[in-house]
């Protein structure tokens, strides 16, 4: 056998090979939210079509929903419409709904893993690039537009062309407090936006398997920022462990079987790789995002790039016009307005409990306008309120939200005024992204909390050594 | 709706990674229809202010963007540069483009979701070298009017000078493109064998279907 471990969740789920050079695919688990899926409500009811399987389907809302004062309702009319025909066409089509209000309620891509609604082995979509996410517990998972959510949600399937296999080797561990946020920007910064594009990346090798699962879904979210679709990782034993006990899972009568089947979600040790590309941990320091594509990365210790290396340079200029940076200016020197520690990328507990560590005892900046922290799901809010996290957090000058995406993409109240310049624990540094005009630094929980305490870059390695 | 005419005034966006947040932001993403959202195409790089779904007053544009430039205001192929619509899956952004009056794009390279996006709502994507598009580009900024013609028929381009540009394109693609096809009724004619598929997986991998 020489199958990877894509080969073998795309050969499981192929209904049939189609005359032109796709296949049927059917896809298990349909995860839904309030901003990709009106339209496709709508063109069903257009032609009057059903639902194939209603109980494959979860909703919530996450992009679009306030983080604060959530007792007052959602305040903006446009806002509130998108909601509410969320809230109809689930109540309408009888699918499960974690709205506001329920402490599932969360990130799309956060609750899926955590209730156990991810699983290994299965397709998963979402009208969402960010649906990567989910390849970390071995389940291909991949973002779809709002035409393929019509399309699952009518015929459980989607028409679909096989991506090429790129092979992703880690070798040795990581840093102390370097973190799986800092590896995925140093291999997009070294592959490129589009590096992966056409591909679905496994990650492999010691690198990623002594990482924790949480750490994992880091790598595969972002994998969608080097231009591939999915990213996938093998079942091991971490991956049983973390799903043990989830919600959703397999009930004790299927257990075992399922079990089984997992097992054998690894790549064969000769599997047939398009391309490979081999990255050592230990090359890695704390990484900093400098400008308005995630591949313009570089180490805290390091400066912007000079034009001599780079190959736009037109870009290059209107980057660092946008960014408000000069060539050669030391990283540690940039000073930010605000900080964003959350997203579908980095608001896990683990990703909570690395920033908290930082910043105990410690207090924002006087230069911080806002600082915010923003818990990717109910359930993750309250476990960290039980490790005494968000006492930690608020008692710094931080602010404690509610969960949601937030200020990723400022679709809610949370985004950046024009010419701010935000230290995020999110996914993209876009002309925009955060607000119009903002200016965004990609970076690690642990960084980004640290940049609030010094109200600049710092390395986290020499401050945790100091502390 | 189809416009298969694939004739008229190039606008050069010259810059790799154009991204879907730059080609509509998330202010309108708000919206729940799939029309209206021409007037907020390259919204950030078009108007000298935001506005919201549901703002009336009118903007000022900037004039130094080619949106805003005769002629390629009135323009509907867009060429562009690596990458081009790389980011977030949202749909809109194709819709955005197509509300415009954008049946075409061409760049070096597009990026997946995008290119799916773009299939299923049938706008026209071509893949030209850097060289080629260096050349359109070019000769688009610097002209007062830059018309090309594509022929689907031939996989070429015919530039305003006569030569032509020979692509590579899918058929199935160019065949989607040529006609109008509802997608869920092609995958519908394969029911049977979704169902036996389904009821396979129920003995094999019962635990996928609610613990029934």
């Amino acid at each position: 056998m020489k199958n990877t471990l894509y080969d073998k969740i795309w050969e499981d789920h192929c209904i049939r090979k189609n005359d032109d050079n796709s296949s049927l695919i059917y896809i298990d688990r349909h995860l839904i939210h309030e901003v990709t899926s009106p339209q496709a409500f709508d063109g069903l009811d257009i032609k009057k079509r059903k639902i194939w399987n209603k109980n494959s389907i979860l909703a919530t809302t996450d992009h679009n929903v306030p983080t604060i004062n959530r007792d007052k309702g959602i305040t903006d009319p446009v806002s509130k419409v998108q909601i509410e025909t969320l809230r109809d066409n689930c109540n309408k089509h009888s699918i499960e709904l974690y709205d506001l209000g329920n402490i599932k309620q969360g990130i799309v891509h956060v609750i899926g893993p955590e209730l156990g609604l991810t699983q290994p082995g299965m397709t998963l979509v979402c009208g969402d690039s960010h649906t990567s996410t989910h390849g970390a517990l071995a389940s291909l998972a991949f973002g779809i537009g709002t035409s393929d959510v019509e399309h699952v949600l009518a015929t459980q399937c989607l028409n679909l062309t096989k991506e090429k296999n790129f092979n992703i080797i880690v070798k040795n561990k990581l840093k102390p407090f370097i973190t799986s946020k800092d590896l995925i920007l140093y291999i997009i910064g070294k592959i490129g936006t589009s590096g992966g594009t056409g591909f679905t990346i496994e990650y492999t090798g010691d690198g990623i398997s002594c990482l924790s699962i949480e750490s994992r879904m880091t790598i595969c979210n972002m994998t969608i920022e080097a231009g591939a679709k999915s990213g996938l990782m093998s079942f091991d034993e971490k991956t049983h462990n973390y799903l043990k006990d989830r919600e959703f899972l397999p009930n004790v009568k299927y257990y075992d079987q399922a079990l089984k089947y997992w097992e054998t979600l690894v790549s064969d040790k000769d599997a047939i790789f398009d391309r490979t590309e081999i990255f050592n941990a230990e090359d890695i320091e704390p990484q900093v995002s400098w400008g308005t594509s995630p591949e313009m990365v570089t180490s805290v210790d390091g400066a912007i790039p000079s034009s001599d290396k780079v190959s736009n340079k037109e870009e290059y200029e209107n980057t660092l016009q946008y960014m408000g940076l000069q060539s050669g200016t030391d990283i540690k020197s940039i000073s930010l307005d605000k900080i964003f520690i959350g997203s579908c990328t980095n608001s896990r507990i683990e990703d909570l409990r690395e920033a908290a560590e930082v910043v105990k005892g410690e207090k924002v900046a006087n230069n911080i306008k806002q600082a915010i922290v923003v818990p990717g799901s109910g359930l993750v809010k309250a476990q960290a309120e039980s490790e005494g996290l968000d006492k930690i957090f608020t008692k710094a000058g931080f602010e404690w939200r509610d969960p949601g995406c937030s200020m990723c993409l400022g679709m809610n109240d949370d985004f950046l005024q024009p010419y701010e310049r935000c230290a995020s624990t999110s996914n993209r540094n876009f002309q925009g992204r955060q607000g119009d005009k903002g200016r965004t630094h990609l970076v690690s929980p642990s960084m980004a909390a640290l940049a609030g305490i010094k109200g600049h870059f710092y390395n986290v390695r020499e401050f945790m050594n100091e502390k | 709706m189809k416009n298969n005419n694939f004739k008229g005034q190039v606008i050069p966006i010259n810059r790799d990674n154009v991204d879907t947040d730059l080609i509509i932001p998330k202010q309108y993403l708000k919206s729940i229809k799939k029309s209206g959202f021409g007037p907020f195409l390259f919204d950030s790089l078009r108007y000298t202010s935001t506005a919201t779904l549901d703002s009336t007053k009118i903007r000022e544009e900037d004039k130094s963007f080619i949106l805003n430039r005769n002629p390629f205001r009135n323009g509907n192929i867009l060429v562009s540069k690596s990458n081009f619509g790389c980011g977030s899956s949202r749909e809109h952004a194709v819709w955005a483009i197509q509300n415009f009056g954008i049946n075409t794009v061409i760049a070096e390279s597009f990026a997946d979701i995008f290119s799916r996006n773009s299939y299923t709502n049938g706008l026209l994507l071509i893949c030209l070298s850097n060289e080629n598009i260096s050349t359109i580009i070019n000769n688009a900024l610097s002209s007062d009017s830059y018309k090309i013609e594509i022929k689907l028929e031939s996989n070429s381009i015919i530039l305003p000078n006569g030569d032509d540009i020979i692509f590579d394109i899918d058929e199935s693609y160019k065949d989607r493109i040529l006609n109008s096809l509802d997608d869920i009724e092609l995958t519908l004619r394969y029911k049977n064998e979704i169902n036996s598929y389904e009821n396979k997986m129920k003995s094999m991998k019962p635990w996928l279907f609610g613990n029934e």
